[in-house]
């Protein structure tokens, strides 16, 4: 295997077609763009399906039809057109079919602009659509995990028959880093409930649509028994120096990697700082940040919002230690010097008291 | 001897094996009923049933894909061309149907049908056009004639604030990727039979893949109309097919082929 000098978007394309999508359907918007340009060619020269959509409300909803044969399928979009996809992505959830969503985060709220940001995480992860249910939400911080949270997008999707949201910022999709794709993936076979003709066996319907409170409650009682084992087998996260950290920052995407050269930095000073990157943001990593919860003084969030994973640190540390705040807003990335100055500052209050 | 005679009782109308064994919810003298049968017997004449999936929108016909016996699934409100779209360009060898009603495809939906005609997206669309919002107990719908009273137009259809009537076949039929666009209506015996045959031309249409094709069906809604079933016919006939004459509006040179085979 080689490394080769990859964009995030294409990367993203790329891995998603190795690990076997058979249909893409999208809308251009920046900073996701270049992703639906490389699907546009690559999936025609496989033979596959490829086609821009009159909107991300038609991209979500050809994407429901499409996963309802079985195929894996995919749509990518950027905040404005992510929200345009809320109905489907909830009408997907509640019918239990697979599929892959990619949000390259952009500054928002409004038209905002087409900075990278992290303004997306309450959507992304507390529902994503109306209704009682939280898709799996994957968070890469690099061209290289990019692929390969795309790769395990598609097993998870598969193995939960759940919404998948790659939720990156837009720097993701935009910077280019040299990774390694994986090997070409055969397609899948199609599962024993995809809609492709009644022949020769019962008809399969799928539906989102429970007429009475009984089995409205048992249908969602299904769906939260799958978000429950999610919650038990696929936290994951990433750690630098921890074993000894006194400050445990934590982030993800961009802000989380920006965060780690701050933290090694101050490693460098002599601060006993460490870091914890969520790689899952639903569900998000709360047992490891529980456990770090009751070694270290206190905990700071940085985040590229106006502090919204922070609503799950604290959940996840539940009152035990000081949890403290830094983000920027409107598509501005953080600087690692700045968040060195933010670190430095909370460690001598908080954790080397005078 | 007196022999014992047995009668012998031939069935003479039989429920279509494309129509599923159960009862429906629709109202007393609602034409969906009949729209229903006439999809389902028209794919049974093909030997389509085991490889058509269907499209239920959300309206009264929100159950459809229960009471066909076949694949189906149930879109969110308008968007079923869309779900179909992806359905049909995954198995482009299957049939695939949508069946929507006048809010559903005419209001909240039609961008997603305009687009699928369009692009000639080779579906087929069952269009139940009754003039009104039957499941949310009748609101003005696009297709809501001048001067109908409607639970939101309470005055009747001022179409000076709220606009006229959405003629959705001749909308379309300028898309260059219609091949088959009709309107026909289920309010008699004749124009019902005329239906059924519409609808077996469509699914033809589709399986020769010669473009997007769409069958609308002017029908009844007594309930929300407030008329007996019967009255409600004559309303059809009376006020709606003046205003939604029935015909052919675009049959391409594909379609006519793909109907004489
Ligand atoms: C997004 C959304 N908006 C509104 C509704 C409420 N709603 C359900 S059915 C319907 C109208 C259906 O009317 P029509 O398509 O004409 O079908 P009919 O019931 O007359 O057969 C509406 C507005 C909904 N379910 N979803
Ligand atoms: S409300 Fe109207 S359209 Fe709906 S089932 Fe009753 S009669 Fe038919």
């Amino acid at each position: 295997m080689t490394r080769e000098l990859l964009k995030g978007n294409v990367a993203i394309g790329e891995a998603a077609i190795r690990a076997g999508v058979q249909a893409y359907f999208g809308y251009p918007i920046t900073p996701q763009t270049e992703l639906l340009e490389y699907m546009a060619w690559r999936m025609a020269d496989l033979g596959r399906v490829f086609l821009q959509a009159e909107s991300e409300i038609a991209a979500i909803n050809m994407v429901y039809g499409a996963a309802c044969t079985g195929a894996r399928v995919m749509t990518s979009s950027s905040s404005p057109g992510f929200s345009l996809m809320q109905e489907g992505l909830s009408y997907i959830a509640a019918s239990d079919v697979p599929a892959v969503v990619v949000d390259m985060m952009r500054g928002g709220p409004g038209l905002g602009n087409i900075l990278p940001s992290q303004g997306d995480y309450f959507q992304v992860t507390r529902s994503a659509g109306h209704g009682d249910y939280r898709p799996i939400v994957l968070a890469p911080a690099s061209v290289q995990e990019a692929i390969d949270l795309t790769m395990l997008a598609f097993d998870l999707a598969d193995r939960y028959r759940h919404v998948v949201i790659l939720a990156a910022d837009g720097q993701i999709g935009q910077m280019m880093e040299p990774a390694e794709l994986p090997p070409m993936q055969p397609l899948t076979a199609a599962p024993p409930w995809a809609l492709r003709g009644a022949q020769g066996r019962a008809p399969n319907r799928i539906s989102s649509l429970y007429m009475h409170a009984e089995s409205a409650e048992a249908a969602n009682r299904r769906i939260q028994s799958r978000l429950s084992q999610i919650r038990q087998y696929e936290q994951r996260s990433l750690e630098y120096a921890t074993e000894d950290a006194e400050l445990l920052v934590t982030g993800y995407g961009t802000a989380g990697r920006i965060a780690l050269s701050a933290v090694q930095a101050a490693r460098e000073q002599g601060l006993k700082v460490g870091l914890l990157r969520p790689l899952t943001l639903f569900p998000f990593p709360e047992e490891r940040l529980s456990v770090l919860a009751d070694r270290v003084q206190a905990c700071l969030v940085v985040e590229m919002n106006a502090g919204q994973m922070l609503d799950d640190v604290r959940l996840a540390v539940g009152g035990q230690i000081p949890v403290e705040f830094y983000g920027r807003m409107g598509g501005v990335v953080p600087m690692p010097d700045e968040l060195l100055t933010v670190i430095s500052r909370m460690y001598r209050r908080v954790a080397a008291p005078a | 001897m007196l022999q014992e005679i047995t009668p012998v009782m031939l069935p003479v109308y039989e429920r279509p094996a494309a129509l599923a064994g159960v009862h429906t919810h629709y109202c007393p003298g609602c034409t969906h009923g009949i729209a229903h049968r006439l999809v389902a017997e028209a794919l049974d004449e093909l030997g389509l049933r085991e490889q058509t999936i269907m499209v239920a929108p959300v309206g009264c016909a929100v159950f459809a894909y229960q009471y066909f016996e076949m694949d189906g699934c149930e879109a969110a409100h308008g968007r079923a061309p869309a779900m179909a779209t992806g359905i049909k360009r995954l198995l482009p060898d299957r049939t695939v149907l949508t069946y929507q009603g006048d809010g559903d495809l005419a209001s909240i939906g039609i961008a997603e049908l305009i687009h699928a005609a369009a692009r000639g997206e080779p579906f087929t669309t069952i269009f139940v056009n009754n003039a009104i919002y039957g499941m949310t107990g009748g609101q003005m719908s696009p297709e809501s004639l001048e001067g109908q009273r409607t639970s939101s137009t309470p005055g009747g259809r001022d179409v000076q604030r709220t606009g006229f009537p959405l003629k959705v076949c001749e909308l379309i039929a300028g898309l260059e990727g219609t091949a088959y666009v009709v309107r026909r209506s289920l309010h008699d015996v004749a124009s019902i039979r005329k239906a059924k045959k519409a609808i077996v031309t469509a699914l033809k249409v589709q399986q020769a893949g010669a473009g997007f094709s769409l069958v609308e069906l002017l029908s009844t809604c007594p309930t929300n109309w407030g008329l007996t079933p019967a009255d409600a016919l004559t309303w059809v006939e009376e006020h709606m097919l003046p205003q939604y004459p029935v015909g052919d509006y675009k049959v391409s040179a594909a379609a006519l082929r793909a109907a004489a085979g």
